[in-house]
């Protein structure tokens, strides 16, 4: 394994840019089959420029690019600027922006960059981006960093697997369970029978038995590696620093499926910007990091020893380290993976109101009295919540027993307080009581929405033009993903007009976290501030919760909207939004 | 060798359809397969050993799904005891249920072929049963239906009981069959996931038996009534 790439302090610079004026730069990128090695397995894949180590295109801030991309593949491919600001033909999305790149063409992208930040670009057809087809975009700004560092890493994460995206969607619409190799077993029941009574670890397997739903599913794929920068644990991406520098790590995640837990063990991380837009600095212990999100942190390793970036999937079955280290060859250690999490009856919350409960027996459940003072909202404005997705009504629960359940300390029965877990920062984004919770791994301060203050507004704070609701739908059996119940092959665009500002009204109603991504346009997520609302282009909504988002409607044109999960993308969670209007 | 041409022959169509290429744009579901065995095992009887199959090949979307259903039992160095085969279309009627239509053809040696309109629900009940009740209509109609549950030891070892029922609604002398005279058939299979799932190792019993009228033929005849079989065989699914 190479990294030689990674130990250019800058990355790598392709094309003509070098003696050429900063403000035209071309680009060169080829799509290749390549044969990627993660240590364990060995698989065909797809990559940019013939590797599996992701492509780094390197950017100014007010530069005009061209980008020149070769399809070496025998089928048609298509790239996507995620993230980036651009004129609509640009985007790379084939059916919506553009025909796609045929069979040995070259197709040329031409746009400004009008950003700086952390970005990403992907295949956007077929499984191509699972298959390997992704690398990271680094745009500097004009006016230099505002935050400035001796070093600066791209670390992006995915989930490879061996087996290629359109096998794993052929297996998971054969059997939606067929990657759950955590779930309950016979000993789980005899472990919860000796710690519950058996007679509450039967109800609670009846209950979720009732709904063919299972507590374990919290990733839809697993048995994957989990690579950082295209390596494996073992093959180890490494990080150069001298002791008391100041290094920037610029997180991806460029995972199919997974969302990942980061974590550098013995260091806090300054989280700086998100999605490519600069936050008010908020130093953390951890953070989760959706599919699609970008995180910037800034980590200060003092001693002259190996430090490990951690990425824990979220559902904790799979686990990668790198190092950062002051010479090459050091390995920072590797640390156990924690305990897996389980789904509660607060991330059903949504999947509830849609459900055909007549053969469930949950009597004595009074939600009534289930209040939400205890949550953890850190001051932000939530009379606008609405919880209507969590109807219940339909529900007949006379004669459940909950006195055995394992509700992760939610007492429904008794109508006492919800409160999240212990030391649960970030929880105000999850269901009260949801399994999902992320804490950090050493009890510090893990990263939520909610810490999230943006540096300097995009926009002028003004109230929105009208209210969009978006529900997030499926059906988990037939592994069948859906907005508002309708798939994208069946669904009517969703119209925007040129200059309102939008509000998104997400309700999740189904199970899983779904990141939620816009093209074209910045998605602002309401955490109360108003103006200083964070700034993103992709945004996870957790099962059973509403999450409001604005977006100033200023990018004429055809753009795609969908949950960035490829396997829920493909199942048709997705839609085009079409921007009328706009200056001519 | 004609049941051969027949399963191919059948199997043709489907075959075809496998051929459909993957998606061609994101967004738009895709044509998809798959095939799975439940049973592909060799019997072990008091009197005769056995091989014994039951498979189902698929393709179709979120829609509608073309499905080859087959099973049969061939007795080693001898006839094919069992042989049934259907092809039917299959479409989603509830969240967790398809309906589905279609046409079974029984073609064990040395009896009379019959053929059947099959209608049925198939799919999975509360507390993760898979079912299927199908109505098989024919001069010789009968009913069927079929539990499976996966107990899983661990994730990987799965110990599968499964009972399979069928009641004739009519007398089919030639075929040793009398109305309201049903034959069950129960299985307990302990399988070890071995590669992913698509490759299961399992050991089990297989236990048949008639009733009624159906008995009292068999009985006539000089048969058993009842067969307890030990089995191992491989699942695959792909």
């Amino acid at each position: 394994m190479k990294h030689t790439n990674f130990l250019r302090p800058l990355a790598v610079v392709l094309g003509l840019a070098l003696g050429l004026p900063a403000q035209a730069g071309t680009y060169d990128i080829t799509v290749d089959k390549v044969r990627i090695d993660t240590g364990t397995f060995k698989k065909n894949g797809i990559g940019y420029n013939g590797s599996q180590t992701p492509t780094i295109l390197h950017f100014e801030e007010g530069e005009d690019v061209v980008i020149r991309v070769k399809n070496n593949l025998r089928e048609s491919t298509s790239i996507h600027w995620h993230g980036l600001i651009l004129p609509f033909q640009q985007d790379g999305v084939p059916g919506i922006s553009f025909n796609g790149i045929k069979a040995g063409e070259t197709f040329t992208y031409r746009f400004p960059i009008e950003q700086a930040g952390t970005y990403w670009f992907h295949s956007h057809s077929s499984f191509q981006e699972p298959d390997g087809a992704y690398g990271a975009i680094v745009i500097s700004p004009k006016g230099g960093e505002a935050v400035p560092t001796d070093r600066d890493y791209v670390v992006q994460l995915t989930d490879k697997h061996p087996h290629s995206g359109s096998r794993i969607f052929r297996n998971l619409k054969a059997s939606a369970d067929y990657y759950n190799r955590a779930q309950r077993t016979a000993q789980d029941l005899i472990e919860d029978a000796g710690a519950d009574g058996l007679k509450a670890a039967l109800q609670d397997r009846k209950m979720w038995g009732a709904m063919r739903m299972m507590p374990t599913d919290i990733e839809d794929v697993q048995g994957f590696t989990p690579l950082i920068n295209g390596a494996s644990t073992q093959q180890n991406w490494t990080g150069i620093f001298k002791p008391g520098e100041k290094v920037r790590l610029r997180l991806i995640n460029s995972s199919a499926t997974t969302y990942f837990d980061v974590r550098v063990p013995g260091l806090k991380m300054t989280v700086v910007q998100a999605d490519g837009n600069d936050v008010k600095p908020v130093m953390v212990d951890e953070l989760r990091i959706a599919v699609a999100e970008t995180y910037d942190v800034i980590v200060q390793p003092r001693e002259a020893k190996a430090y490990s970036i951690i990425g824990e999937s979220a559902g904790r079955t799979a686990m990668v380290r790198g190092t950062l280290a002051p010479s090459e060859g050091m390995v920072g250690p590797y640390y156990k993976m924690r305990p897996q999490p389980l789904l509660t009856m607060a991330d059903m919350g949504g999947m509830m109101s849609g459900m055909d409960h007549s053969g469930m027996d949950m009597g004595g459940m009074d939600m009534s009295g289930m209040n939400h003072s205890g949550m953890d909202m850190s001051g932000f404005d939530m009379s606008g919540m609405d919880h209507s997705g969590h109807d219940m009504s339909g529900m007949d629960m006379s004669g459940m027993d909950h006195s055995g359940m394992n509700m992760g300390g939610m007492d429904m029965s008794a109508g006492t307080p919800v409160v999240p877990s212990e030391g649960a920062a970030g929880a105000a984004f999850y269901a009260p009581g949801s399994g999902l919770i992320p804490t950090a791994a050493n009890g510090g301060k893990f990263l939520g929405y909610e810490d999230l203050r943006a540096r300097k507004p995009l926009y002028r704070d003004r109230p929105a033009t009208r209210e969009i609701e978006i529900r997030l739908t499926g059906n988990m059996e037939r592994y069948i993903w859906s907005i508002d119940g309708v798939k994208y092959e069946d669904a009517d665009p969703i119209r925007l007009k040129y200059g309102e500002r939008v509000r998104f009204k997400f309700v999740n109603e189904t199970m899983m976290a779904h990141p939620m991504h816009l093209h074209g346009m910045w998605t602002i997520i309401d955490t109360g501030k108003g103006a200083y609302d964070p700034v993103k282009h992709t945004v996870s909504v957790a099962p059973g919760t509403t999450l409001y988002t604005e977006t100033e409607v200023d990018a004429p044109g055809q753009w795609a909207f969908h949950c960035h999960l490829s396997y829920h993308m493909a199942g048709g969670m997705f839609r085009k939004v079409i921007v009328e209007g706009g200056p001519s | 060798m004609k049941k051969l041409l027949l399963g191919t022959a059948l199997g043709l169509p489907l075959g075809l359809a496998f051929a459909t290429s993957a998606m061609a744009e994101v967004g738009v579901s895709p044509t998809v397969w798959g095939v799975r065995t439940d049973k592909l095992e060799y019997r072990m009887g008091d009197e005769e050993n056995s091989f014994a199959w039951e498979f189902e090949a698929w393709t179709g979307n979120d829609e509608l799904r073309l499905v080859w259903k087959s099973e049969g039992a061939k007795i080693e160095g001898g006839d094919f005891e069992e042989m049934d085969n259907q092809i039917r279309l299959q479409k989603p009627i509830t969240d967790f249920f398809d309906g589905f239509i279609g046409i079974a053809a029984s073609t064990p040696d040395g009896t009379p072929e019959r053929y059947y309109g099959a209608f049925g629900v198939t799919g999975l009940a509360p507390q993760w049963f898979e079912v299927e009740a199908a109505l098989y209509v024919s001069e010789y109609p009968y009913l069927g239906a079929e539990v499976e549950y996966e107990a899983l030891l661990t994730n990987r070892l799965i110990l599968t009981p499964s009972l399979e029922v069928s009641l004739p609604l009519a007398d089919d002398p030639a075929r040793e069959i009398a109305a309201g005279g049903g034959s069950v058939e129960l299985g307990l299979r302990l399988s070890y996931d071995l590669i992913g799932r698509s490759v299961s190792p399992y050991v089990g019993v297989n236990y048949e038996r008639a009733f009624g009228g159906t008995a009292d033929i068999l009985r006539d005849h000089g048969h058993e009534v009842d067969e307890l079989t030990g089995v191992v065989g491989i699942n695959f699914m792909f």
